[in-house]
C-alpha cells in the first residue's frame, strides 16, 4: 500500500539530498500564517498541506499571489475550512510567490521492469500534450544525467527565453540528482514527483513535491 | 538467461568442430532437409553427422539412427528438428557423446501458450543446467557463423563474411539483416535467431559477441526481455567493447501503467527502454534496414570525433537535400577552414563551389575527385566526408554501351574511361578513409538501380557500405558521431 508524504515533508526529505527549495514555513493557524507572510514579504502563496493530500490543485487548495496580510488571513481561513476529515491532520504552507515562464517536471519511479528510474520533462500546461520526457535508470552518473537534457526534444526551453537567461544546467540537474539520490538511498520510496520545477532567472526551484512511500 | 554478467560459453555453438542434424529429412520441404543441405552446400569444413529414424543416406551423408551413435568427442553442436516431445532424449544422447551446444528449431515449447508446450519449455531449462549445455531456441531458424563457414539454418541467405553480428528474436528479421549484408557487401560474422529464448537470451548472445574477435559491430532485434536490468548491464558492458545497434519491436504496445504519480504514468515501457539504450551507449534504429546501415558504418569505419561533415559532390541538388537532412541531425554541414579552401583551390576546377557542399560543378579531370577526397579526409577539423554523385559517369556509359551506336568510334574508349573513374572514386574512398581514419561514406541510388555500376560495385567488393539515399548516410554519420561521443573521443 502506497502512502504519500505531505508537500512540506516531501520537500524536507528531498532538501536533505540537495533539492533547491524556497524558504517556506508550515503553520497551524491563520494568525500564524499572517505572521509568517509578513516576515517573508509579499506576494506570497498559501497551500493546505497534509500527508493524505496528494493533488492540491484539483481540490483548489492553493492560493497564489497574495498581496496583503488581509488576503493571507482570508485565504488561510478558507483553506482550513476546505479540509475534510479524510485529510487527517493538516497545516498551512506559506511560501514566497515565484514568477516564472518556464516549467519542468522531474520525477522518479521504481515500479517498472527496469527498477528505479529518474525522469525529467518539459512541464507546464502543455506538458501532457507534448510529453517531452526523458528517462534514465538509477543509479546514473553525472554524465548520464547531463545527457538527459540533450535528449529533450524542446531544446529551446533550455536557452535564453523571453528576456530571461538560459537555464543553469548544473543547477537544474541538481534537482534530478537530488531525486535520484533519494531513490537510491531510500528503498522505501516508491515514486517522487517534483511538479513543477520553476525556472526563475535561469535557476531551478522546486515549488511542489510529492514523495510516495511503498 | 544468465542471472549475472558471467560470460556464457558459446564457442561450441558458433565454432563447432562437428555438427549433428538430429531429425534430418529426405523431403526438401522440411527443416531437417534444408538445414543439412545448407550446412553442406555453404562449405562447412567440420565433421557433419545426421540422424534419421530409418537410417539411409541423405545428401551423401550416412544417417545414424540416434545421436547416441555419434562417435564421442566428434561433434560440438546438435541442430534439433525432431518433435518437441522427443527433444529431451536427443539432448541427453547428445550430452552423452560430448556435444556441448544445441540449436532447437522445433516448435511446441509454450510459444502457443499451451500447457504441454510450456512443460517442454520448462524441461529445457532444467536440461541446460543438468547437462551443462548451451541451448539456443527453441522455435528458431538457426545460426550462421562465417568464420566457421557454418550455415546451420533452414532459410537463406548465407551472407558474405564480415564483422557485423546479428541477434534476433525474430528469425525473419535475422534473415532480413543478412539480406542487407548480402546486398551491401558489408558482411556478417555471426547471426542467430533466438527463437523463444527459453535458455539463452538475447543478452547472453550480446555478452558473448562483445568479446568475440570476429565481431566488430552487433545488431539486435528485441521484442522483450526476461530480466530488464540484466539486459541493461550486458549491453552497457558490450558498448565499451563494440558498437551495438538495437531495433525494438512492439513500440506501440506501450502499456503505460496506472500509477499514483505523474512520473509513473509517463513511464511507458518504450520511453524507459529508449532512455536505457541511450544510457548504455546503444544506437537505436527504427527498422532492420536502418540498423544494418548504421552497423555497416560502425563495423567498417572509425567513430567520429566531432559532428563536422564535408560533402564532395559532382552535382548540386543532392548536396542541397543532404544539407537539409543534416539540419535535423546531430551532425552538421561544416564551414570549410581557410587552409582547406586554399588546398582545395589547387586541385579543384576554377568554378568549384568554394564552400561546403564541395561541388566540383562538372569541371573535374582525371584526378580531381581522388585528390580532393584525400585532402578533405586528411584535414584535422573534418570528422566525416560524404561522397555524392559517384557512378553517374558509368550510368551514362551503360546507356551508350546498350545503344545501337556502341561500335561508334571512341564510344568504348570513353565508356571505359567513365567506368574506370567511378572505380577509382570508390577505391579512393576506401584508401582515404583507411589512411586518415576519417569515415568517408558514399550515397547513390545507383546502388539500388544498378548494383553492377562500377562505383557501388567496387565499394561492395571492398566490404564498404554504399547508401542508397543521403538520409541513410546522414543516419550512419549520426551513429558514428554518437559512438565517438560514447567513447569520449577527444
Amino acid at each position: 500500500m502506497t502512502t504519500t508524504l505531505s508537500e512540506a515533508e516531501s520537500k524536507r526529505l528531498l532538501a536533505g539530498y540537495g533539492l533547491p527549495v524556497l524558504d517556506e514555513r508550515t503553520v497551524a493557524t491563520a494568525a500564524a500564517a499572517v505572521v509568517a507572510a509578513n516576515d517573508m514579504g509579499y506576494p506570497c502563496v498559501l497551500k493546505l498541506c497534509g500527508d493524505a493530500i496528494a493533488h492540491k490543485t484539483e481540490r483548489n487548495l492553493v492560493r497564489l499571489s497574495l498581496g496583503t496580510s488581509a488576503d493571507v488571513e482570508r485565504s488561510a481561513q478558507e483553506l482550513l475550512g476546505q479540509a475534510i476529515s479524510a485529510d487527517g491532520p493538516v497545516e498551512l504552507l506559506v511560501a514566497p510567490m515565484v514568477r516564472a515562464t518556464r516549467e519542468f517536471i522531474v520525477g522518479a519511479d521504481r515500479s517498472g521492469d527496469f527498477g528505479p528510474v529518474v525522469m525529467i520533462g518539459v512541464g507546464g500546461i502543455f506538458a501532457e500534450v507534448f510529453e517531452d520526457v526523458v528517462f534514465r535508470l538509477l543509479p546514473a552518473d553525472e554524465r548520464e544525467l547531463d545527457a538527459m537534457l540533450d535528449d529533450l526534444d524542446t531544446q529551446a526551453m533550455l536557452g535564453e527565453f523571453r528576456g530571461e537567461p538560459a537555464v543553469d544546467r548544473a543547477q537544474l540537474l541538481s534537482v534530478v540528482q537530488a531525486v535520484g539520490n533519494a531513490m537510491i538511498d531510500r528503498n522505501d520510496i516508491e515514486s517522487i514527483d517534483i511538479n513543477p520545477v520553476l525556472i526563475a532567472d535561469g535557476n531551478a526551484i522546486a515549488v511542489d513535491a510529492l514523495v510516495a512511500l511503498v | 538467461m544468465t542471472s549475472d554478467l558471467q560470460r556464457v560459453v558459446l564457442e561450441p555453438l558458433f565454432e563447432p568442430a562437428g555438427v549433428v542434424v538430429a531429425g534430418a529429412s529426405s523431403h526438401p520441404g522440411k527443416f531437417g532437409f534444408a538445414v543439412l543441405h545448407n550446412i553442406i552446400t555453404c562449405g562447412y569444413q567440420g565433421r557433419i553427422f545426421a540422424t534419421n529414424r530409418n537410417g539411409g543416406t541423405l545428401l551423401g551423408i550416412d544417417c545414424l539412427t540416434s545421436v547416441a551413435d555419434v562417435p564421442a568427442g566428434q561433434a560440438d553442436l546438435v541442430y534439433v528438428c525432431v518433435p518437441a516431445s522427443a527433444v529431451a532424449d536427443v539432448l541427453r544422447d547428445a550430452a552423452s557423446v560430448g556435444i556441448r551446444a544445441a540449436f532447437i528449431a522445433s516448435s511446441g515449447f509454450g510459444e502457443g501458450n499451451d500447457e504441454a508446450g510450456a512443460a517442454h519449455g520448462a524441461e529445457l531449462v532444467v536440461l541446460a543446467e543438468e547437462l551443462g549445455m548451451a541451448i539456443a531456441g527453441p522455435n528458431g531458424q538457426g545460426l550462421v557463423s562465417t568464420p566457421a563457414s557454418l550455415c546451420a539454418q533452414f532459410v537463406g541467405p548465407f551472407p558474405p563474411a564480415g564483422g557485423v553480428s546479428i541477434v534476433s528474436q525474430s528469425g525473419n528479421l535475422a534473415s532480413g539483416a543478412m539480406n542487407y549484408a548480402a546486398a551491401s557487401g558489408v558482411g556478417v560474422a555471426r547471426a542467430i535467431s533466438a527463437g523463444n529464448a527459453t535458455c539463452l537470451g538475447v543478452d547472453d548472445y550480446i555478452g558473448w559477441l562483445a568479446d568475440d574477435p570476429a565481431t566488430t559491430a552487433i545488431v539486435a532485434y528485441i521484442e522483450g526481455m526476461a530480466d530488464a536490468r540484466c539486459f541493461y548491464e550486458t549491453v552497457k558492458r558490450a558498448t565499451t567493447l563494440k558498437p551495438v545497434v538495437v531495433v525494438k519491436g512492439g513500440k506501440s504496445d506501450e502499456g503505460a501503467r496506472a500509477a499514483a504519480s505523474h512520473t509513473g504514468s509517463l513511464a511507458t515501457n518504450d520511453r524507459i527502454f529508449d532512455g536505457m539504450l541511450r544510457q548504455a551507449g546503444v544506437w537505436r534504429s527504427p527498422d532492420i534496414g536502418a540498423a544494418f546501415g548504421a552497423a555497416a558504418a560502425l563495423a567498417v569505419h572509425e567513430p567520429m570525433r566531432g559532428p563536422n561533415v564535408a560533402f564532395l559532390t559532382t552535382a548540386g541538388g543532392w548536396g542541397v537535400l543532404t544539407a537539409d537532412a543534416m539540419a535535423d541531425s546531430p551532425v552538421r554541414l561544416m564551414d570549410l577552414p581557410d587552409d582547406l579552401m586554399d588546398s582545395l583551390d589547387r586541385v579543384m576546377p576554377p568554378r568549384w563551389s568554394k564552400g561546403n557542399p564541395i561541388d566540383v560543378a562538372g569541371g573535374e579531370t582525371r584526378d580531381t575527385i581522388p585528390d580532393a577526397l584525400h585532402l578533405i579526409a586528411a584535414h584535422p577539423s573534418v570528422d566525416g566526408v560524404l561522397m555524392l554523385g559517384m557512378g553517374i559517369q558509368s550510368n551514362t556509359a551503360a546507356l551508350m554501351r546498350r545503344g545501337q551506336f556502341s561500335d561508334f568510334e571512341d564510344i568504348d574508349r570513353i565508356c571505359s574511361f567513365h567506368e574506370r573513374q567511378d572505380r577509382r572514386y570508390a577505391e579512393a574512398i576506401v584508401e582515404a578513409s583507411a589512411a586518415t581514419g576519417t569515415p568517408i561514406l558514399a550515397a547513390t541510388e545507383l546502388a539500388l538501380s544498378n548494383p553492377e555500376n562500377p562505383g557501388p560495385a567496387t565499394l561492395r567488393e571492398h566490404g564498404h557500405p554504399c547508401y542508397t539515399s543521403p538520409a541513410e548516410a546522414v543516419a550512419a554519420f549520426s551513429a558514428l558521431y554518437a559512438r565517438g561521443k560514447h567513447l569520449r573521443l577527444p
